[in-house]
């Protein structure tokens, strides 16, 4: 089987109009900027991106491109914004979450890995003690009051929980450092975060890898995502970024 | 409102750093609480960071910066003897599950009941939305979960309450409170007073605190 693309623009040809897209990432690390750039290239808009931890904000210049040409509709995360007020005030994502032009909806980030391994695992729904007490255990949080979804919750050996649903992305796109044509990839230190589960998560999961190798160079042992959950593969540059959130 | 000159941020890290025992695995959040790492080199510490990894060693320098390896804050990092690397859903499972020993965050606000708020800051004007990350999972998975800030907000009002007024990030889960000002314990009879910043008196740390607080019978002044 060979799972080979020849370019990001052309692994990512066929993403729709509306489509959910995850997006792998901590802040700066193991965020697949060149699928990021073909998206961009492509200006296909109307976009839910679905993040981890703020990889548009560890990416900032291609989520600036992004807003500014209205690809988004809505993202959810964990952490989007820029920490300080002043940043925040200039930022263009931020600024666009003021004007209700795009939604945002915050969900904890243990909460959300576990929405994506759950989808990627065929379960619904599970119950979470995040978020009990807080805003989350009555409704859901976002910029857009129409969108607000009211939460379940449930009393099990005497504790709260809250009812959390999982999220199935259309696509996925990763990052690795690793990868064979097969789909099997391997990360490189804290690149791994969001990526492996993302690629279970993923109806159509996309992998941009720095390195590809033949099948059974990664050894064995080593493979971190099995080729099964990776239906893409596309050779990238090992790009150099600076790390740091605003 | 009064304000006091207390303790500057690294040593209130330091201050906490004195309070985790030999072989415990730590979450540190970001601001002072990442701070706390740099006092606890060479101990027997484990630093877990939400990013997915074990044993996080000290900031990166000079040649020793790679971008595939920074910390929760994203702030580059190094690898010590013993480093682990993990899927964010295991990192979550060592949080969540109760696997960490100590957890470090700072707040907006901490309650007399040990509730604290951390996430949404009301005057940015955002409504609903803010920056969550890995706080509510932190909160509710942590075995002890200490709060190092501010004593007061810029302008000098408490930040240590009655009730939050801001948005609640976990519930009746702060141990000890670390401040430039003070430390002090969330206990079922209220908040203790336990150390003061030299110089100043109960009455004064009482004065930027909301929330009526015990004298410890041992109240004495932060020693570092």
């Amino acid at each position: 089987m060979n799972k080979l693309f020849s370019s990001a623009e052309e692994a990512i040809r066929d993403v729709r109009e509306g489509s959910m897209i995850a997006v792998g990432g901590f802040f700066a690390a193991g965020v697949p900027r060149t699928l990021l750039q073909a998206l961009i290239a492509k200006g296909v808009k109307d976009l839910t991106i679905a993040c981890g931890s703020g990889p548009l904000l560890g990416a900032s210049e291609l989520m600036a491109e992004l807003v500014e040409n209205q690809q988004i509709r809505k993202v959810i995360d964990s952490y989007a914004l820029p920490r300080s007020m002043s940043k925040g005030l200039e930022d263009p994502f931020e600024q666009q979450v003021r004007a209700g032009r795009i939604e945002l909806e915050v969900i904890p980030m243990g909460t959300l890995a576990e929405k994506y391994r759950a989808a990627g695992a065929g379960i619904p729904a599970f119950y979470s003690p995040t978020g009990v007490g807080s805003i989350l255990e009555r409704e859901s949080i976002t910029n857009i009051a129409d969108n607000v979804v009211p939460k379940e919750t449930r009393v099990i050996d005497g504790k709260e929980y809250v009812l959390e649903h999982a999220l199935r992305p259309d696509i996925a796109l990763v990052h690795a450092y690793m990868g064979d044509s097969e789909g099997n990839l391997r990360y490189r230190k804290t690149a791994r975060n969001f990526n492996h589960v993302m690629a279970t998560a993923g109806k159509i999961t996309i992998a941009e890898v720095e390195h590809l190798v033949e099948p059974g160079e990664i050894d064995s042992d080593d493979i971190h995502t099995p080729g099964i959950f990776v239906q893409r593969v596309v050779q990238v540059p090992r790009l150099t970024y600076q790390c740091g959130i605003a | 409102m009064k304000r006091f000159e207390g303790l500057p941020r690294d040593i209130i890290a330091l201050r906490v750093s004195q309070e985790i025992q030999e072989g415990a695995y730590v979450n540190l959040g970001i601001g002072i609480p990442t701070l706390v790492g740099n006092w606890i080199l060479g101990r027997d510490i484990f630093l877990q960071s939400e990013i997915g990894m074990l044993k996080t060693g000290p900031l990166a320098e000079g040649d020793e910066y790679d971008q595939d390896l920074i910390n929760a804050s994203c702030q580059p990092v190094t690898e010590l003897p013993g480093t682990a690397y993990f899927d964010i859903c295991d990192s979550f499972a060592m949080i969540r599950g109760g696997h960490v020993d100590v957890t470090v965050m700072g707040a907006f606000q901490v309650s007399k009941a040990g509730d604290f708020a951390s996430w949404s800051n009301p005057e940015r004007g955002l409504g609903q939305v803010g920056n969550i990350g890995g706080s509510m999972d932190l909160a509710v998975g942590a075995e002890r979960l200490f709060i190092a800030m501010e004593h007061t907000t810029r302008k000098g009002a408490p930040k240590i309450v009655e009730e939050l007024t801001y948005p609640a990030t976990g519930m009746g889960k702060v141990s000890l409170i670390f401040t430039d000002l003070a430390v002090i314990e969330v206990s079922g009879d209220g908040l203790i007073l336990k150390e003061v910043y030299p110089g100043l008196s109960a009455e004064d740390i009482q004065s930027v605190t909301e929330p009526t607080l015990i004298l410890s019978p041992d109240l004495k002044e932060i020693a570092l």
